[in-house]
């Protein structure tokens, strides 16, 4: 019995999550099987056929899957996934357009953005915000997807067998105008510097992206301060924005609303600095230090310039 | 154009929730309930483009128990034109709800189905996907903007580290992120004026839909805590602490 494994790439790699997702896959005791569909992605096949625990690839070149135009690639999964047990891909914001697409077309449940598998047939998830864990358990094939940061990536193998489809795809009526992405990876950087509403200006946001870049890491915001127009949307950390676990996170002018903990729950190690000691932020950090940020975010500049970091 | 716009009753996302101590649920009978944000920014989204002559009627749906009619009515105050309410006690999970909805806007024959990416409560987001598969529709995921032309829509949505823009024909479903807009805030007059809209009930049994599930939600519980953290004094202490952390910088 097999699982059929969506391989996500950017038309050069795969996406990071995809090893995550491969590990996720693997503990539901069934073949994995990864099906990697795009123009000209040999490349990326190969890559897929090397991940630790990957018994076959199946590849599909054509160029309706370009910039992963969903509707295609939804039909494709449907196609191949038909007598799986289970199809899995990894809850990107391309995961969750496509997945539940596939889940309608072969009429089986969907259990969207899984944090620990349990079982070949029990999941864990987060509910509410993130405020609570919901177990599901599901009889019969069923449609996941699995949170990134919640699996380790897997590892690497001597290359599985690689089957090349002849298939027929009709192009998506959709057609891709653009993309642009920021410089920084927020959901890989083991460091991430948050700012929120407490920051109050595009101006004051600097100071974020300044301590970002001398401790190495990427600037992340709150939904409030994306709405206020201070931070840019791809920044946002949160029920509606995105999951991450870095090593560090540090809260700077940041409340702590149930919403942006969801994001930011498994992180290692917590920082957070606020005016106001009642700040919800404080019951969930680790380290908390009660202060006025624009006196001690330059203040923690000039120290990390005096040790020589950064 | 006709647009519908499948909406949620949630608990209200700023309720902290509590669970039942069966552990079978959570305690919907004592929280606030209200309108899912995230199907708020989609009803706010098609007002817009009805006050700016992109359409004509905008029919909103839901299914759940009576009292959801609390948030129709809440969607017909912002200025949606007619609500159906689907009525049933049961938890009806998403491939029901998308067939349910694929029945009405069969009859109903929209241009466009605009609603949220996920509900506040199971966090999901398969509701509006499933929908458009079901109607062999395109879709849009995760909308930050939308800009109706004509017969063809531009949408940007959020991806992983950036945003997406791409050109959908209509008919589709679109299901909008929170940062779609900033919906308007409901008056009382609104809401008044709102209770001479048309609410058309009907019954979950109408439909001939499946409810059944393999999917049972077996236990629920809150994630686990951290261990208490400290306060620092100055800078220096907080750097200090945040070294300590293994391979950090």
């Amino acid at each position: 019995m097999t699982v059929l494994l969506w391989a996500e790439h950017d038309g050069r790699c795969l996406s990071p999550a995809v090893s995550r997702a491969v590990t996720a896959a693997r503990q539901l005791d069934l073949s994995v099987h990864i099906l990697v569909a795009g123009v000209s992605v040999d490349a990326i096949a190969n890559e897929a056929a090397m991940l630790a625990g990957v018994e076959k690839v199946l590849y599909a070149p054509h160029p309706a899957f370009a910039h992963n135009l969903v509707e295609p690639i939804a039909a494709l999964l449907a196609q191949c996934g038909r007598s799986c047990q289970a199809i899995v891909a990894a809850a990107t914001a391309q995961g969750k357009a496509i997945m539940p697409r596939v889940a309608a077309a072969l009429n089986i449940p969907q259990i969207s953005d899984v944090t620990a598998i349990l079982s070949a047939n029990r999941f864990e998830r987060p509910v509410y915000g993130g405020s609570l864990l919901q177990t599901v358990e599901c009889a019969g094939p069923f449609v996941i997807t699995t949170r990134p940061v919640s699996f380790v990536p897997t590892g690497t193998q001597k290359s599985a067998p690689i089957e090349t489809l002849a298939i027929e795809a009709t192009p998506s009526a959709v057609r891709f105008i653009s993309a642009s992405f920021s410089d920084t990876d927020i959901t890989n950087a083991r460091v991430v510097v948050a700012g929120g509403r407490g920051v109050a200006s595009r101006e004051g946001f600097s100071l974020i992206s300044a301590l970002a870049k001398k401790m190495g890491g990427a600037v992340g915001a709150t939904r409030a301060a994306v709405d206020a127009g201070f931070a840019l949307n791809e920044w946002q950390i949160g029920q509606s924005g995105c999951t991450i676990a870095p090593d560090i996170y540090i809260a700077i002018g940041i409340s702590g609303a149930i919403q942006h903990i969801a994001g930011i729950r498994d992180a290692k190690c917590i920082a957070a600095i606020n005016k106001d000691p009642q700040a919800p932020i404080f019951r969930i950090a680790d380290i908390g230090l009660v202060g006025d940020l624009f006196t001690e975010v330059p203040k923690l500049l000039e120290e990390l310039k005096k040790r020589g970091i950064g | 154009m006709k647009i519908i716009l499948p909406v949620k009753r949630v608990a209200d996302p700023n309720a902290a929730v509590k669970i039942r101590s069966d552990t079978s649920g959570v305690k919907v009978d004592i929280v606030r309930m209200s309108l899912n944000p995230f199907d708020e920014a989609a009803v706010e989204e098609a007002v817009r483009i009805k006050e700016h002559g992109g359409a004509d009627e905008i029919v909103v749906v839901t299914i759940g128990p009576n009292a959801a009619s609390d948030i129709l009515r809440t969607a017909l105050a912002m200025g949606a034109d007619r609500a159906i309410l689907v009525e049933t006690d049961l938890q009806v999970q998403p491939l029901a709800v998308a067939r349910i909805l694929t029945r009405i806007c069969e009859r109903e024959k929209p241009d466009l189905i605009l609603t949220g990416r996920q509900s506040s409560d199971n966090d999901n987001a398969q509701t509006g996907p499933m929908l458009a598969q079901m109607l062999g529709w395109s879709q849009s995921v995760g909308a930050s903007q939308i800009t109706l032309n004509e017969r063809l829509v531009t949408v940007c949505c959020e991806v992983e580290n950036g945003t997406q823009t791409l050109a959908v024909p209509l008919p589709a479903v679109i299901t909008a992120d929170l940062h779609l807009n900033q919906p308007r805030y409901v008056t009382l007059p609104a809401l008044m004026k709102a209770k001479r809209k048309p609410i058309d009930i009907m019954s979950v049994g109408d439909f001939s839909v499946d409810l059944e599930t393999p999917l049972a939600t077996v236990a629920l519980r809150e994630p686990p805590s951290r261990a208490l953290g400290i306060q620092v004094q100055n800078i220096t202490q907080f750097l200090d602490k945040i070294l300590t952390v293994q391979g950090a910088l």
